[in-house]
């Protein structure tokens, strides 16, 4: 089965330069914040959740993946009106569900990212829907033409993005 | 243990990660409470801390209230009966002593509104039951079994007939937390009945309510009444706060006295409590017939009185009402209390005897229908005249006698009565009497003609 992890290189554990691991995700953050104040339509790209995914199906550490997607959530939510938490666990189930699947999946195929992406983007945003509506009983719409551009906004950004990130680890 | 934690690592961490989250989203998040208005709503871990505690609060209150009520209610009822007449009795008192007060009522309300004050009347009240209390000694709340769906709302006045409880802090759907006259953070301002002396009152360290920050005054004694003064705007002005228990020196400010008050309800043994959903300034419609059915009352119990000293017999007040009697005589209708079925028989028979006199319809006009007592019937009779042939003389027990105006005598019977035929307009005892005289005249002068005495 072309998915699951049958060669050497999806049991190698990709190392990353500190720097980038701590630059990449403030980066992300940043980026997020500035592109979307100068275009609004930039706010169906979801940066900080693109980089969880990433580190998470690469690192193939759920723990890790886990502890990364709640710090990078949390400060997410930190520079949004919503409450502390409200993204840091959708981002937490995310980077633990593809550091899960990075484990069985072989993530490095570019069409498993395709579907990767759209799933944890659909399934990110159910998470703050049941946290916003059911949790907090604030208005938060659910709209699916809306969730279908971001997701496939999202895939098309992520697969260059994740791309170029590859090109930055280091393999032993 | 080891095993299964080695086994299951990465959902526990997961787990963990994901449940300080929520717990952080809940302390910071606060549910918005419609009913709240501009106040911040509910925090979210509150919210849930009583979701999880109340439902067992819940079922251990109903059943205990459920064995209580089948024990009192059908169980335990010696002396139910005397104390619901008891009751009755003292509703009618205090129904007369609410008429007395009405007036007064009205008075003060018509100088209120001359001087522009609002009264605040409890309009509205829900009865609510305590089924749970903070476990901690420097908070004084109480967990009411009912919350907004009842219309319950943050900052409402909470009362019992005594006096006052607290207010609600937080109101949830179906639970509230009261926040008791004895915590630190509560306050209500008060009034010293007597003295009329304003203060706020709180609870203090030991959960005692006191008046804080009080002048020294002299007119401050223990015993004293103190009242809800109505500055607060939550409680309105005249419940019962409780007494002035004693008077302690401000130890911040050494000038001012803290007032200690004895509440007059028992906060460490609330149960059931009502809740004060709404106030007005006009006195509520209920309220109002209960002062005209007290006034109503009172009129009557008046008329009862009157007719009371007026009649001389003893009126038993538990006595049923009297029975009234109606009959038809002649297409008249005749409405007059029961007759007694064996009315008191007289010892002779007199003119007054019901049935010694004829009906009217079988008089005859100008006749005699009985005997005349004129009081002379004891006098002793008059010698009877020789010469008085046409004339009719007293009987022998001295009794009237007449004589007809054409000479024509009768003697009465025994009984001296005497029917005359003639002359209806003349009574007879006159005649009686005027012949009698003029016997004794002719005794005298015996050449003396009587008038009409050929």
């Amino acid at each position: 089965m072309a998915l699951m992890a049958s060669t050497r290189r999806e049991v190698d554990i990709p190392s990353y330069p500190v720097w980038l691991m701590v630059l990449v995700p403030f980066a992300a953050l940043a980026l997020q914040s500035l592109i979307s104040l100068h275009f609004p339509r930039f706010d169906y790209i979801d940066l900080p959740l693109l980089v969880t995914i990433y580190f998470g199906i690469t690192w193939r550490h759920p723990v890790g993946g886990t502890i990364f997607g709640a710090g990078i959530g949390i400060l997410q939510d930190a520079v949004t009106q919503h409450p502390l938490g409200v993204f840091g666990i959708g981002k937490s189930v995310v980077g633990y569900l593809a550091a899960s699947m990075g484990i069985r999946v072989d993530t490095e195929s570019f069409f498993t990212r395709l579907l990767l992406i759209p799933f944890f983007t659909l399934l990110q945003s159910a998470i703050v829907w049941v946290l916003e509506h059911r949790m907090i009983e604030q208005p938060y719409a659910w709209l699916w033409v809306h969730e279908g551009i971001r997701a496939a906004a999202n895939a098309v950004l992520g697969l260059m993005l994740f791309a170029l990130l590859d090109k930055a680890r280091r393999r032993d | 243990m080891e095993s299964f934690l080695s086994r299951y690592k990465n959902p526990l961490v997961l787990l963990a990660v994901l449940l300080v989250q929520v717990i952080g989203l809940a302390v910071q998040v606060r549910r918005p409470s419609p009913q709240a208005g501009n106040a911040p709503g509910v925090r979210l871990i509150q919210y849930w801390a009583l979701a999880v505690v109340t439902p067992p609060e819940r079922a251990v209150h109903f059943i205990g209230s459920e064995v209580s009520g089948l024990w009192n209610n059908y169980v335990d009822l010696v002396g139910t009966k005397r104390r619901n007449r008891e009751l009755l009795m003292e509703v009618d008192r205090l129904r007369l002593e609410q008429a007395g007060l009405a007036e007064d009522a009205r008075q003060v309300q018509r100088l209120q509104a001359l001087l522009g004050f609002q009264q605040q009347y409890i309009y509205k009240t829900v009865a609510a039951q305590v089924i749970g209390a903070s476990e901690s000694d420097q908070s004084h709340l109480l967990v009411l079994n009912k919350g907004s769906a009842y219309g319950l709302k943050q900052d409402d006045a909470v009362i019992t007939p005594q006096g006052i409880v607290g207010r609600l802090r937080e109101v949830y759907p179906h639970t509230s937390l009261l926040l008791e006259i004895s915590d630190e953070t509560s306050g209500a301002g008060v009034l010293l009945q007597n003295a009329r002396l304003q203060g706020v009152l709180r609870g203090n360290a030991y959960g005692q309510p006191e008046i804080v920050g009080m002048l020294p005054d002299a007119r401050i004694q223990p015993g004293q009444v103190v009242v809800t003064s109505g500055g607060d705007q939550i409680f309105p002005r005249g419940l019962p706060v409780g007494t002035v228990e004693r008077v302690a020196a401000d130890p911040d400010h050494p000038p001012l006295v803290n007032v200690l008050i004895h509440p007059a309800v028992n906060l460490e043994a609330v149960e059931e409590v009502l809740v004060i959903t709404s106030t007005g300034s006009q006195m509520p419609a209920t309220e109002n017939q209960d002062i005209a059915q007290s006034e109503l009352d009172q009129e009557q119990q008046r008329a009862a009185d009157i007719l009371a000293e007026q009649l001389p017999s003893k009126i038993d007040p538990e006595a049923p009402p009297e029975e009234l009697f109606t009959s038809t005589v002649k297409g008249f209708t005749v409405t007059s209390p029961l007759l007694p079925l064996n009315p008191p028989q007289p010892d002779h028979p007199d003119q007054f005897t019901p049935g010694a006199t004829p009906p009217a319809t079988d008089m005859t006009p100008g006749a005699l229908n009985g005997p005349i007592r004129e009081g002379t019937e004891n006098m002793p009779a008059p010698k009877p005249a020789a010469n008085n042939a046409g004339t009719a003389t007293a009987n022998a027990q001295g009794q009237t006698a007449a004589t007809g105006p054409g000479g024509a005598a009768a003697t009465a019977g025994k009984s001296g009565a005497v029917k005359s035929a003639g002359n209806a307009k003349t009574g007879g005892t006159k005649l009686g009497l005027r012949t009698a005289r003029q016997a004794a005249v002719r005794r005298k002068h015996p050449a003396a003609t009587p008038r009409g005495g050929q």
